[in-house]
């Protein structure tokens, strides 16, 4: 703990300059506010740890458990010894290996196909602004208020069997890639950026010769990052959760992603240390990523539930 | 806003000829078509399409290998003689009623905590938002196990500490749902409380002050100043939350499968049969359609309802 001070007083710095909430500071140098206020947080920082970080530590300790072991004492297999062969079996023999490697192709291609279909269309939308924007602005806006149930089953009959393309994606990632580009929440989130984005430095890049696609590449996107970076783990994060829509299309299992594999996994004859060991696996990459990027995650949510209010 | 150099542009461009090819183009039309075009067949495809095929569907009987025959409002009757309609209709709401009365609550209280803590509170937003970067499906499978109805299951167990339980969780038809419920939560929970903690960074502070003055204390400007302010996000989140929860689909399938005895079988779970259990599409898709519009009308009712108590 007190091997950093520098950046723990440097992360403070900026809660201190929060505004004040409910409880004033004179409230709060009261000693019965303090008191209470005290017990409040320290029961909260518990719950919290035993509701949010609990699970996916018994996970961790049951992927490296035997199986006996997470039957008959479930909340003792922490000072069980560790059997470390479980997650090579799980790696190798449940072929967990393989579905999370498909899982991070289908969540990469669906990054890139919803970052390349709602960049496209919020630059339409916010700065080339042809006549016919606002059909199609409209358009894509209104998909926002469909509810995602009416679409689903016709969506899979569209992937079986491409209108006018009469071809099927089923059992290729193009069936799960490019349904994700489609996503209205995105083009919102981008074009209010976009629009926030001082036209001169687009016009200036004009008189200096850059037609739109340079303008986009040159100016608009590079301004953007933080926002791309925020929309890039949003779906990431997102398509590594996904199930059903991936269990439709993908029937071979080398192309499952974990999340398809998991319950199959669980379903079958596999030992309960196994089938722990494949849980903490698929668990590890989105912890990991949000243990990194936590403040753009937070920041992410949050600015997401100002589009939705 | 100020008007845009762009709109000011345009205004004067608007008086010349329309139909110059090479003006269109050097003007930018083409451009605008060419990003325009992997937009419009990615929602045509996917979205828009989607849609209006599933209208057309639900009035089709097709198995995917007769041709699709045209059958009228048959399919929404079938749909609706169902006996396990009601059922499944009485479950789903059963679901998010539960989740509304217990689920709900807790991101708010979450978030006014949080909100009012001065260090560390990084710390606790990421505990509280970790679950929702859990995949549901490992949580599930986790919880599943968590939920073992034996005494020595995990949850059992750490409730015999305290001299509770044992108790059936998921395997009995009374306690079936109110688990689910208590998955959801855990599983929500931290996600929505992120977006209240942003919503909580906009509340005018000099209200607070006011009330002080007037010697409100501090429950009284948490109910008389804190939720009022939250009211719109509030009530944004309710809808989004009931109508997810309408749509409740991976839980039970994977905790349950609709068990036991039917008891935590949901519309979303009923669709999925007739399409990919029964390869009845026809039917699949009319009771899509049912939801979406209950969850229509249900929108506008609240948009309606809500929006007097928003203004009062």
């Amino acid at each position: 703990m007190s091997a950093a001070p520098a950046p723990r007083a440097a992360r403070r710095r900026p809660a201190e300059e929060k505004e004040r909430g409910v409880i004033s500071a004179s409230d709060r140098r009261g000693p019965s506010v303090r008191a209470w206020f005290g017990a409040v947080q320290t029961v909260l920082l518990v719950l919290l740890i035993v509701a949010g970080l609990g699970p996916l530590l018994w996970a961790a300790k049951a992927s490296v458990s035997s199986s006996n072991d997470i039957v008959s004492d479930p909340m003792g297999i922490w000072f069980t010894p560790n059997e470390w062969g479980n997650l090579l079996l799980a790696w190798n023999g449940a072929r967990i290996g393989q579905s999370l490697w498909n899982t991070v192709i289908l969540a990469a291609g669906s990054t890139l196909s919803t970052l390349v279909v709602s960049v496209a269309a919020a630059y339409l939308l916010s700065v080339l602004r042809p006549k016919w924007g606002p059909v199609l602005s409209g358009a894509i806006l209104a998909t926002l208020f469909l509810p995602g149930v009416i679409s689903f089953v016709p969506l899979y009959l569209t992937i079986l069997d491409m209108p006018l393309l009469n071809i099927s994606l089923q059992d290729t990632f193009w069936a799960v890639w490019l349904p994700a580009g489609a996503s209205a929440f995105n083009v919102v989130v981008l074009k209010r950026f976009f629009d926030s984005i001082p036209r001169d430095y687009m016009e200036a890049a004009k008189i200096d010769g850059a037609g739109p696609l340079r303008v986009l590449v040159s100016v608009v996107l590079p301004l953007s990052r933080p926002i791309l970076g925020v929309i890039v783990l949003l779906s990431v994060v997102g398509s590594w959760k996904e199930f059903l829509w991936p269990m439709l299309v993908l029937s071979n299992p080398d192309l499952q992603p974990v999340s398809v594999m998991l319950p199959k996994l669980a379903a079958g004859n596999s030992p309960l240390s196994v089938q722990m060991a494949a849980v903490f696996l698929s668990i590890l990459v989105p912890v990991v990523l949000f243990a990194i990027f936590q403040k753009q995650f937070l920041r992410g949510v949050g600015s997401a539930g100002g589009v939705k209010g | 806003m100020a008007p845009t150099p762009d709109a000011a542009r345009a205004a004067q461009r608007r008086p010349r000829p329309r139909l110059d090819l090479t003006r269109w183009v050097r003007g930018g039309g083409l451009h605008a078509v060419l990003f325009a075009v992997p937009v419009v067949l990615v929602y045509l495809y996917f979205s828009w399409g989607p849609v209006v095929q599933g209208l057309v569907l639900s009035f089709q009987k097709t198995n995917l290998i007769l041709p699709a025959e045209w059958v009228g409002w048959g399919n929404f009757e079938y749909v609706l003689a169902d006996p396990g309609l009601l059922q499944a209709s009485l479950n789903t709401a059963y679901f998010a009623l539960l989740a509304l009365v217990f689920g709900f609550p807790i991101p708010i209280i979450l978030a006014v905590l949080i909100n009012e803590l001065r260090k560390y509170d990084a710390l606790y937003n990421a505990l509280a938002y970790l679950p929702a970067v859990v995949p549901p499906v490992a949580a599930i499978l986790l919880w599943k196990f968590f939920y073992d109805p034996d005494a020595q299951g995990l949850f059992n167990s750490a409730l015999g500490w305290i001299g509770l339980g044992p108790f059936p969780w998921l395997n009995a038809e009374d306690s079936a749902m109110p688990s689910i419920v208590l998955y959801a939560t855990w599983a929500g929970a931290g996600s929505t409380a992120i977006i209240y903690i942003a919503a909580l960074a906009t509340v005018r502070t000099e209200l607070y002050e006011a009330a002080e003055i007037d010697g409100a204390g501090i429950w009284r400007r948490i109910w008389h100043i804190t939720l009022p302010q939250l009211r719109n996000v509030i009530f944004v989140m309710m809808l989004l939350q009931l109508i997810g929860t309408f749509q409740i689909f991976t839980e039970p399938y994977l905790f349950t499968g609709g068990g036991p005895n039917n008891a935590t079988q949901t519309v979303l779970l009923k669709i999925y049969n007739y399409a990919f259990v029964n390869g009845d599409f026809g039917a699949a898709t009319a009771l899509s359609v049912l939801l979406a519009l209950f969850l229509g009308l249900l929108s506008v009712v609240y948009y309606f309802v809500t929006k007097r108590w928003s203004t009062a």
